[in-house]
């Protein structure tokens, strides 16, 4: 096991984010119970969408104080790759492991549809030479609004912080332009160091040939980076 | 002893929690949309939030002040889009 995908009460995404990382990427990973220790092997987390603990008080406020977030937290510290998708996106920045807040997204209205992205040069492997200058991502969430105050935010965008932005066109339909009402039309963002992630789109959803698209398996590759470079290594020697 | 409460029984705890005045609340702006719509066009500054009552044991001091706020700024509210009061009963 190499990537550990947390499963909370509620989740509901931990198996697409299995398939997609164990079968499409090619790294060997598990479904982590909350209350399990993070296991000592693992490379990178998951922390993937649902409605953990029913979304009950605030999305993902509930999620934050399970056992297993303690070893997260010392886990990002160390600089190990975090992946917060949807759901899980609420929960680390419930956690504090990313900056900001997701409330209920401006037209009220659940969003679902497959959402057009441009993606940020945010980091050495996130950027648009990896990903292209337009992706598409599915969403699906009603408390996607992204919100920081204005001096973090202007902080986020200086450091180069944002992932994705929401670039669809309205004409398109509702929710394709900006579909729940974030501040600079953010879909996701990183913390300052660079290992922690999180996005209110699923790129584990766009990883098969039947599926609307294949842009997630850019998303997924771009965050995996520092535990792909070796893989091709190991498997020629091997 | 006779007067006021002894510590180990329950006070009774009322938090409100509502959407910081600087955060858009969605909600509060459709029901405020409803309100229009069935003729009360002077409503406005609609905020919806959220009661949460429980008991705990202490009494109404700074001990049980200071776990309330711990709790209330942790758990019950988010403090970057939410504000909380509560009253102890």
């Amino acid at each position: 096991m190499r990537v550990a995908i947390i499963q909370f009460p509620g989740s509901n995404c931990d198996w697409d984010a299995w398939h997609a990382i164990n079968d499409v990427i090619g790294l060997p990973a598990e479904r982590v119970w909350h209350k399990s220790a993070l296991p000592a092997e693992t490379e990178a987390v998951i922390v993937p969408g649902g409605f953990s603990f029913g979304d009950y008080l605030r999305c993902g406020a509930i999620a934050r104080f399970s056992p297993i977030m303690e070893d997260l937290k010392s886990f990002s510290e160390k600089g190990g790759p975090v992946f917060g998708i949807c759901n899980g996106f609420q929960i680390l920045c419930e956690a504090g492991l990313l900056p900001g807040a997701l409330v209920r997204n401006n037209c009220i209205e659940f969003r679902c549809l497959n959402q057009c992205l441009v993606p940020e040069d945010s980091t050495e492997n996130f950027n648009k030479v990896n990903l292209g200058e337009k992706i598409y991502l599915p969403i699906a969430h009603g408390e996607g609004n992204y919100r920081l105050d204005a001096g973090d935010l202007s902080e986020l965008e200086a450091n180069g912080q944002v992932l994705l932005r929401y670039a669809g066109d309205p004409a398109d339909g509702p929710g394709h332009g900006n579909p729940n009402g974030s501040v600079n039309d953010i879909a996701g963002v990183r913390n300052a160091t660079g290992n922690v992630f999180g996005m209110m789109p699923h790129p584990e959803r766009v990883v098969e040939p039947f599926h609307p698209g294949l842009d997630g398996i850019g998303v997924l590759r771009a965050f995996l980076a520092p535990l792909l470079e070796e893989t091709p290594v190991a498997m020629e020697s091997a | 002893m006779g007067q006021g409460r002894s510590l180990g029984l329950p006070v009774k705890v009322t938090v409100f929690v509502s959407p910081k005045s600087t955060v858009l609340d969605p909600q509060g702006a459709a029901v405020e949309h409803a309100m229009k719509s069935l003729g009360h066009a002077s409503a406005r500054g609609v905020r919806v939030g959220k009661t949460i009552t429980f008991e705990i044991d202490g009494e109404d001091g700074p001990d049980t002040r200071k776990k309330l706020d711990e709790l209330c700024d942790g758990l019950l509210s988010n403090p970057i889009i939410e504000d909380f009061r509560y009253e102890i009963d």
